[in-house]
């Protein structure tokens, strides 16, 4: 293999920096929601636990956010510089989202982030609390815009080719908007995130609890992370659901490789694989664990649905697209993220409810050492679910860059050699590894602090201290 | 075709917006070893843009999109050939904004001091660099046929692109120094007062041989817009100048907007020679880019353009109002006071 071969350096980083650029993605759409309501709370309630749960969860998000701001650009950079053959024939298309997530939603974000953390002392109450909001608002409203340039991808929709400048044009914008593929993704990477926002706000409550502190603070956040992460998962199984109709409709090749289904399927041979042992290189199976008719109804919401397999595909691609490529993805990685994903999300799940019931009024019991451990060293599993995700959606998508229209090894840029893409997929891997001890030990610490201990009796109530005495975030 | 010659200029204002707002926080960051005698006044200095800071970077993340979408092959041709100065510039955004971020979130000077370091240096590299990447736009790389820049990293690093480079990191130094003397009290506003007096003559002498430079490569390649280039480049000077009269008299709101038009004339100077080109080849002029044939279609810029119109109100009104609430001074009283209720 040739080490320097600038497709492969530039899949990798590409590869890298998004996995990583998504480690602080989710926290920060998942958490700004959070704290916006807990301020809410404590606007309308008056009730001094809700205003430091917003006070340690803000500080958490803060942490987060900055890195996902910084790693951020690098995303929308390295379109141009690592892939400028497919920046030149999507652009017309693709750009147009980029620029309206820019004007509409991350001027929004990046604003009033500022003002809900510097303006504590200097807005009013309630347009302070519109800023968080605001905030929140503009973060969501971001992955929308962000996910309807990646479905173009996964199914392009809304252009036509210009046979003479070899481009892909835009001819539907508001086709390109609702594309299938972006709203069924869009609420299905929004639920994901605020899950794993929700088992952030869960560990951090249990960490407390456990040792019995701050109890009457941390309480009720623990109960709202555990509910917060079952209405969470609700919301990503639906559309989850939707996403892989629209995936068997849109691009049968992933589902197929999704299930590592080699050959055509229907009924109850359409079956579900929870776990498979293959052949060391992966092309048959030796032992596998299967629920029948669970494939057909994942694909087509009926029992005796035929399911397409990859070797009639790679046929059927054949045909249609040109002989002498290999149209299927890599099938041990897209067979196993798929199942990681939806197994990370399940148990990050159950543990949320089972800890409702172990933690609800009527317990005669108290929450064992062991729950509060499993509540605390469970966190991540939301956030592998989101990463393993992602590994799947765009490794499932190969060999495609736009699915159907252009290949991955088609749009590379030409001109940058592959020691160049090396030194910057040196560089970002170096710097992101040691931000990201600093980072995770930050937050480690203001989890661990906790929130300020509740006032006595005798302690005036904040709401009527003069504003100047609230005290402002200062750098 | 005609919203491609409006939206050269829409993206211009975007950069211009960038320079402009991002310029005088790399001014702080770079002030801080000149500023910062102690935590309290480097406190002092790093708040004066702490909450504006974000907000105006995102300026160069809608520039980017809004290139991208507007110009894909001017966006595809110069990330690509730019590639280590922008690898750098990323880098350097990323240390710095971590470090706003992360400095006060520790006691002890060892941490503040590394992240004091990473700040200044993370500002740095784009104030000059970004003056590097432009002022290559301007004098026009190696570009083949296929559009792609062939030249390497040492053809980048050209006296002209070099004085651009040095131009811009003074002129972001110079207006940052302003904002800190507008922003700040005490000891902080006096230094900064003084290190404008300073910093003025160098800059003053690199911004007007950019200025005559710009203008001989315009000339040189019968720019359509030479009037232009040439009013704006007086434009800049004379209010570069005035911007140092009005530091010497004390007079800080109008020492930081002449400041302000500076950095605006001054980029105005290199996009009216650029004109009608986006990146000239210096293989061959044939092969060079310009605005009609490295735009988007006439659809994709009208549906850019309802947004431009639609949103860019709204934009600059909640980021005014942005700098209203902010508008008082960092004093030094604020931070002990916000010093003691931590510790309490």
């Amino acid at each position: 293999m040739d080490f320097l071969d600038p497709l492969i350096l530039a899949r990798w980083q590409f590869g890298l920096t998004t996995l990583y650029h998504y480690l602080f993605v989710p926290l920060t759409l998942g958490m700004a929601l959070t704290v916006a309501i807990f301020q809410t709370i404590w606007h309308r309630t008056g009730d001094v636990k809700w205003l430091h749960l917003t006070r340690l969860f803000g500080k958490i998000f803060l942490i987060n956010f900055a890195m996902g701001v910084v790693t951020g650009i690098v995303q929308e950079f390295q379109f141009g510089m690592n892939w400028s053959d497919y920046s030149r024939f999507v652009g017309d298309v693709f750009g147009a989202p980029l620029a309206f997530e820019g004007l509409m939603a991350f001027f929004f974000e990046a604003t009033f982030i500022g003002l809900w953390i510097f303006g504590w002392d200097k807005l009013p109450r309630r347009i302070h609390l519109l800023t968080i909001w605001a905030t929140a608002f503009g973060s969501i409203l971001s992955a929308y815009f962000i996910l309807t340039a990646n479905a173009f991808m996964q199914n392009p929709v809304g252009y036509q080719l210009n046979p003479e400048t070899g481009r892909a044009e835009l001819k539907n914008f508001f086709e390109l908007l609702t594309n299938p593929v972006a709203l069924a993704a869009f609420p299905h990477t929004i639920f994901a995130a605020f899950m794993f926002a929700a088992s952030v706000i869960i560990a951090v409550a249990a960490w407390h609890l456990r040792r019995g502190q701050h109890v009457e603070t941390m309480r009720p956040a623990l109960r709202y992370g555990m509910w917060f992460m079952i209405i969470s998962f609700a919301g990503t199984a639906i559309s989850g659901d939707q996403l892989g109709l629209v995936m068997v409709e849109t691009q049968p090749m992933k589902m197929a490789a999704a299930e590592a289904l080699w050959n055509t399927a229907c009924g109850a041979d359409a079956s579900f694989s929870i776990f498979s042992i293959g052949t060391p290189d992966g092309t048959a199976e030796v032992w596998s664990l299967r629920v029948p008719y669970l494939l057909s109804f994942l694909s087509t919401h009926s029992l005796d649905g035929c399911v397409e397999g990859l070797n009639n595909l790679q046929e059927l691609y054949t045909q249609k697209f040109g002989a002498g490529i290999d149209y299927m993805p890599e099938i041990w990685v897209t067979y196993w993220s798929f199942r990681w994903m939806m197994g990370f999300g399940g148990i990050a799940t159950l543990i949320s409810v089972a800890g409702l019931w172990v933690t609800r009024k009527k317990a005669t019991r108290p929450v064992a050492g062991w729950m509060w451990r499993i509540a605390i060293w469970s966190a991540p599993l939301p956030l592998f679910g989101s990463l393993v995700g992602w590994i799947f959606t765009e490794m499932g998508r190969q060999p495609w860059i736009v699915f159907s229209l252009m290949h991955t090894s088609d749009g590379v840029s030409p001109n940058v050699p592959g020691w160049t893409v090396l030194i910057s997929l040196v560089a970002f891997t170096a710097i992101y590894a040691s931000l990201a001890v600093v980072e995770f030990r930050l937050i480690l610490k203001a989890a661990q602090k906790g929130p300020d201990p509740l006032p006595g009796p005798d302690d005036p109530d904040p709401r009527d201290l003069p504003v100047d005495q609230t005290p402002s975030t200062v750098y | 075709m005609d919203l491609a010659y409006l939206w050269f200029f829409i993206v211009g204002v975007f950069f211009v917006g960038y320079f402009v707002l991002d310029g005088f926080d790399f001014g702080v960051g770079m002030s801080l070893p000149f500023l910062g005698r102690d935590e309290v006044s480097r406190r002092q200095v790093i708040n004066t843009i702490g909450p504006v800071w974000d907000l105006n970077e995102t300026w160069v993340i809608v520039a980017g999109a809004c290139l991208f979408a507007a110009f894909p092959e001017w966006y595809a041709t110069l990330f690509s050939g730019f590639y280590l100065p922008l690898l750098l510039i990323l880098l350097a955004l990323i240390l710095r904004g971590v470090s706003f971020e992360y400095r006060h979130q520790r006691e002890g000077l060892a941490w503040k001091r590394g992240f004091d370091r990473m700040i200044v240096i993370g500002s740095v590299i784009p104030a000059l660099l970004w003056g590097v990447a432009f002022g290559n736009i301007v004098q026009g790389v190696p570009i083949d046929a296929d559009k792609n820049v062939t030249g390497t990293l040492f053809d980048l690093l050209n006296p002209y692109a070099l004085c651009v480079g040095i131009t811009t990191l003074l002129l972001f130094f110079l207006h940052g120094v302003y904002f800190v003397g507008l922003k700040a009290d005490g000891q902080v506003k006096e230094d900064a007062h003084r290190l404008a007096r300073r910093a003025a003559l160098p800059t003053i002498v690199f911004a007007a041989a950019t200025v005559v430079w710009t203008t001989l490569i315009a000339m040189e390649r019968d720019a359509p817009l030479i009037a232009a280039v040439i009013g704006c480049g007086a434009a800049a000077a004379i209010a570069l100048l005035a911007s140092a009269v009005a530091n010497v008299r004390r007079r800080d709101g109008w020492a930081f907007a002449l400041g302000a038009v500076t950095i605006v004339t001054a980029v105005l100077t290199l996009w009216f020679a650029l004109f009608p080109y986006v990146m000239p080849s210096s293989t061959d002029p044939a092969f060079s880019l310009t605005i009609e044939n490295a735009s988007s279609t006439d659809y994709t810029l009208t549906v850019m353009t309802w947004a431009a119109v639609i949103f860019l109100p709204g934009i600059l009104a909640y980021q005014a109002w942005t700098y209203w609430v902010f508008r008082k001074r960092i004093t030094r009283v604020q931070i002990e006071k916000a010093d003691a209720a931590a510790a309490h």
